[in-house]
């Protein structure tokens, strides 16, 4: 049975799409609502100054904005303030992890765990750092249906050498929704300390991280309706206080004398520097906005979006879909490709139409190795998409094939 | 007739010539296109100073496999020493079509690629 279809009408409170746009790509990045852009140039015109510091009411005032919102991330993901802290991107927030807790605890002969559908930004940081500590970095593979294998983990595990696994929560390429909290579950009983590069999941479905019971849990604002710029990590405390800082400088001290300097408390230490003051309190009312909307509602938008171009996008010919079949088992993301044409060649065929899809490998060439092919195209969702735009996407597709004379 | 994939790009497209590998060859170079993933090699054979014989070889889009094909017809038999002094201008007006600032890089791939195994220039024509 088809799925009703979704009666969340939100697209006008996006001013972008005054432009007609169909948008399909908000696994790159999101649009965003008039409520998100007000409240930071309301920030700007208002209530600008820096945070932290000033004794004056306009510096409390920003500072009630900035960490207000802080703690109003922090519940929307089920962690506390003082664990929640502001990066620049999900990237600074894993790079964060490899250098403060990597460069520490993993050393030669250990062993970091990642998998076959990671970002490059769940890749490279861990090459880095294995390369430098003379670790190994192994991948967990991906089957053709685009899932993982507790079994596989499991036996890399009982080897006994991992020190970290990180994996995505769900796939930007793939969509598949991973088992986080089994993961994350048999990492601690291996000893191993955990990461979820929370990206596409956290702006699309309910997450609790404390339910998910990483030890970090990364991901980003601007997916999730909120500027670019601002990031976040959710750390476990204990892991959190035991660490050294990433970076050094003003913000993050407690004192400083010449030789040394004691570090400021959490989540502050991690958060050197002035701060993307603007775009917290961005995030701030971007996370509102998603709750005021219900990430439950949210989540089955997307699935009957990602439901409904499956079905739509299997009356092509010549085209193929990538990962799970299941939208129950997948986020707001299908890649595909058509037959003799090129991803590339599709993306400048859709435009011409107003559809925006990506094409390339999404920052996932290992993944692309092995599914087999240089690029795909790729549709994603948010909110203020609707079922027209499938159908804008599906005639373009269709056009795009007689133009290529197929 | 579409204004980018006219007929007789996508016929190179579909077809392109002189594709292939080349053995025994006396130049070669590969590289690929970061931004959407086109690869091309070319392997070229020399003879008297000229392009002999020539075959690109990868895997790309429309653009950048037709600007390959039809630029290899006009390279074959020119003189290598002449390779180094083609300019992005050259390719772009083989190619015949206008194009866009984000497809530029696939109508120069093969050039690139070309002038990479003739002078050990890797960078991107200008």
């Amino acid at each position: 049975m088809a799925p009703l279809a979704t009666s969340l009408d939100v697209r006008a409170d996006f001013p972008v799409f005054d432009r007609g746009f169909a948008y399909l790509d908000s696994a790159a990045t999101s649009q965003k609502p008039r409520q998100v852009i007000e409240a930071m140039d309301s920030y700007y015109r208002c209530s600008n100054a820096n945070v932290h510091r000033g004794v004056y009411k306009l510096a409390q005032e920003a500072t009630d904005l900035f960490e207000g919102a802080r703690e109003r991330v922090a519940r929307f993901a089920g962690s506390e303030a003082a664990t929640t802290i502001f990066t620049r991107n999900a990237t600074e927030a894993i790079n964060l992890v490899a250098y403060a807790w990597g460069r520490e605890h993993v050393g030669e002969g250990d062993e970091v765990l990642i998998t076959q559908m990671e970002h490059h930004s769940n890749i490279v940081p861990w090459q880095i750092l294995c390369s430098e500590r003379g670790a190994t970095l192994r991948y967990l593979h991906v089957s053709d249906e685009g899932l993982l294998s507790l079994d596989e983990l499991d036996q890399v595990l009982a080897e006994g050498r991992v020190k970290l696994v990180s994996v995505v929560h769900v796939s930007n390429v793939l969509g598949t929704i991973n088992p986080v909290s089994e993961i994350a579950a048999r990492a601690r009983a291996a000893g191993a300390v955990s990461v979820i590069d929370g990206s596409q999941a956290m702006p699309q479905m309910a997450v609790d991280v404390a339910e998910v019971g990483a030890d970090f849990y990364a991901w980003t604002g601007h997916k999730a309706l909120g500027p670019t710029g601002i990031g976040v990590l959710h750390g476990r405390r204990e892991l959190l206080e035991s660490m050294r800082p990433f970076l050094g400088g003003g913000d993050m001290i407690a004192s400083v004398g010449f030789d040394s300097s004691t570090y400021n408390e959490l989540p502050w230490k991690f958060e050197a520097g002035t701060s993307a003051i603007a775009e917290g309190v961005g995030l701030g009312a971007a996370i509102d906005y998603l709750g005021g909307i219900g990430m439950e509602t949210v989540r089955a938008h997307e699935r009957d979006l990602t439901h409904y171009t499956l079905e739509r996008l299997g009356e092509i010919d010549g085209l193929r879909t990538f990962g799970p079949g299941d939208p129950d088992m997948r986020g707001g993301v299908v890649s595909f490709e058509v037959e003799g044409i090129h991803p590339h060649d599709l993306a400048e065929l859709c435009d011409r139409e107003g559809v925006c899809i990506r094409a390339g490998h999404h920052c996932a060439q290992p993944l692309m190795r092995e599914l087999g092919v240089p690029a795909t195209a790729r549709a994603s969702f948010h909110v203020y998409n609707n079922r027209e735009d499938v159908d804008r996407l599906a005639e373009a597709l269709q056009k795009a094939r007689k133009v290529f004379g197929l | 007739m579409d204004e980018l994939y006219r007929d007789y790009i996508l016929d190179h497209y579909k077809q392109p010539r002189n594709f292939g590998t080349l053995e025994p060859h006396d130049l070669e170079a590969h590289d690929h296109n970061p931004l959407c993933g086109d690869e091309l090699g070319v392997h070229i054979r020399v003879d008297d100073g000229k392009i002999a014989e020539l075959r690109f070889h990868g895997q790309g889009c429309a653009i950048s496999q037709a600007s390959a094909s039809i630029a290899s017809e006009e390279l074959i038999g020119m003189p290598v020493e002449q390779i180094g002094k083609l300019d992005a201008d050259w390719v772009v007006d083989l190619l015949g079509i206008s194009i866009s600032p984000t497809r530029r890089k696939c109508a120069l791939l093969s050039l690139k690629v070309t002038r990479g195994a003739a002078t050990g220039d890797a960078s991107w024509p200008e």
